[in-house]
C-alpha cells in the first residue's frame, strides 16, 4: 500500500515537473475561452475566411494564386505556421510567417508586399497558421535560427525602458498575478495572429510585442524589425511543443 | 468589403427549434472617440439586423453604440418549411450586407 502511494506520488511530481506551461487561454474567462474554442463564435475566422479568398486569388504580374503553386492549404501549409520564424534560404535572413508571404507575394507572385500589419496579411497569415491548429510548435534547428533564438533569448531577460523590466520579470516571475486589472500569462505565442477583444480586432505577435514594450516605456521597434523577429524565434524556442492555437481569441 | 458567416444547419426536421449564428466584421465606430488629430471620429456603426424566413420576419435586433465591433448575434427558431433565410445588416454610411441561407426541412 504504502510503496502503491509513494508510486502515485512520483508520477504526480513527474507529471507536474513535465511542463508547467501553459497557454494564455488557460488564463481566461470562460467566456472568452469558448469564444476561442467555437469557430462559429471566433471573430477571427471572419480574417481566416478573407485570407482563404486570397488564397485561391490571382495576384501580381505573373497571375498566379498561392493556390497555383501550392495547391489545397488544408494540406500544403499543414504544420508550417509551427515552423517559424525560420530561415529564407534566398535573402540569408531569419523571417516570420508574414514576411515568409511577403516574400512569396514580391518573387513568385510579382505582387505588392502587403503592408505589415495590414488586414490583407494578417488575414492570410492567420489563414496558413490555422492549418496548422494542434499540432506541436517544432522551431526549426538551423543555426541561423538557433543564433537568432538566441539573441531574442538575450533581449527577453533584457531590462528595458523606464519602467526597467525584462519579459522574463513578469512573465517567468510573476505569471499567474493580476497586472491592474488582468492576469499576467506566461508569454507563449502559439495562439498568434489573434483576434483581441480590446483592440476589437486582429493583431500580430509584433503588435503584441510592441505593446508590451511601450508598456514599459522603452523605444517600440518597427514592425518587422530584426529585434522582434528574433524575440519571435526565442518565444517559437521557449513554446516547442505547445499546441498551436490560431486564430486565438484574446481579452 | 463587408465579411460576414452565419452557421447554422443546412438540414432540419419540421418542428425543430435551431439555433442560428449571425457574425459581420464592422468596425462599430461609436462617434465619441477622438483621432490623433484630437478631432471626433464619425459614427460609423450598423443600426439594424433583420432575419427573414421565407419572406417572414422571424428575428430583428436594434444596434447601438455600446455595441462592439463585429458584432455576433445568435438566436433560435423553430423550422416550419424548407425555403431561404435571408439576413440583412443596414448601418450608417448606406451600409448594407445581405445573406442567404438554404434550409432544408425532412418531415419527420
Amino acid at each position: 500500500m504504502k510503496r502503491l502511494l509513494l508510486g502515485c506520488l512520483l508520477i504526480a511530481g513527474v507529471v507536474q515537473a513535465a511542463d508547467e506551461r501553459r497557454s494564455g487561454a488557460e488564463f481566461m474567462s470562460p467566456a472568452t475561452q469558448a469564444m476561442q474554442r467555437d469557430d462559429a463564435q471566433n471573430p477571427a475566422m471572419l480574417w481566416t475566411a478573407a485570407g482563404e479568398a486570397q488564397w485561391n486569388a490571382v495576384a501580381g504580374s505573373s497571375a498566379k494564386s498561392c493556390a497555383s503553386c501550392h495547391g489545397d492549404a488544408r494540406t500544403s501549409m499543414r504544420g508550417v505556421a509551427a515552423r517559424y520564424p525560420a530561415l529564407d534560404a534566398g535573402s540569408g535572413q531569419v523571417v516570420n510567417l508574414g514576411q515568409r508571404i511577403n516574400i512569396c507575394r514580391e518573387r513568385k507572385q510579382q505582387a505588392a508586399p502587403w503592408k505589415l500589419e495590414s488586414e490583407e496579411l494578417l488575414g492570410m497569415e492567420a489563414y496558413v497558421a490555422m492549418q496548422s491548429r494542434g499540432m506541436p510548435v517544432t522551431p526549426p534547428q538551423d543555426a541561423a535560427t538557433q543564433a537568432a533564438a538566441a539573441r531574442g533569448k538575450q533581449q527577453y531577460f533584457q531590462r528595458i525602458g523606464q519602467l526597467n523590466l525584462s519579459c522574463a520579470q513578469c512573465h517567468d516571475q510573476q505569471w499567474g498575478k493580476r497586472l491592474a486589472g488582468s492576469t499576467i500569462p506566461q508569454a507563449h505565442a502559439s495562439a498568434y495572429p489573434t483576434y483581441r477583444l480590446e483592440w476589437q480586432g486582429m493583431g500580430s505577435l509584433q503588435r503584441r510585442l510592441r505593446n508590451c514594450m511601450s508598456g514599459v516605456r522603452a523605444e517600440v521597434p518597427h514592425f518587422g524589425a530584426k529585434e522582434l523577429v528574433e524575440l519571435e524565434a526565442w518565444l517559437a524556442l521557449r513554446d516547442q511543443g505547445m499546441k498551436m492555437e490560431t486564430p486565438g481569441v484574446r481579452p | 468589403m463587408a465579411r460576414a458567416l452565419i452557421h447554422m444547419p443546412a438540414t432540419a426536421k419540421r418542428g425543430e427549434v435551431i439555433e442560428i449564428r449571425a457574425l459581420i466584421g464592422h468596425p462599430m465606430e461609436t462617434g465619441y472617440r477622438v483621432g490623433a488629430d484630437g478631432k471626433l471620429l464619425a459614427r460609423d456603426i450598423i443600426r439594424s439586423f433583420v432575419c427573414r424566413y421565407n419572406g417572414e420576419q422571424i428575428f430583428g435586433a436594434e444596434l447601438h453604440q455600446a455595441i462592439s465591433a463585429n458584432p455576433y448575434i445568435a438566436f433560435f427558431t423553430q423550422v416550419t418549411e424548407s425555403g431561404t433565410l435571408e439576413f440583412k445588416w443596414d448601418g450608417d454610411n448606406g451600409f448594407t450586407h445581405t445573406e442567404t441561407m438554404t434550409l432544408t426541412v425532412s418531415a419527420t
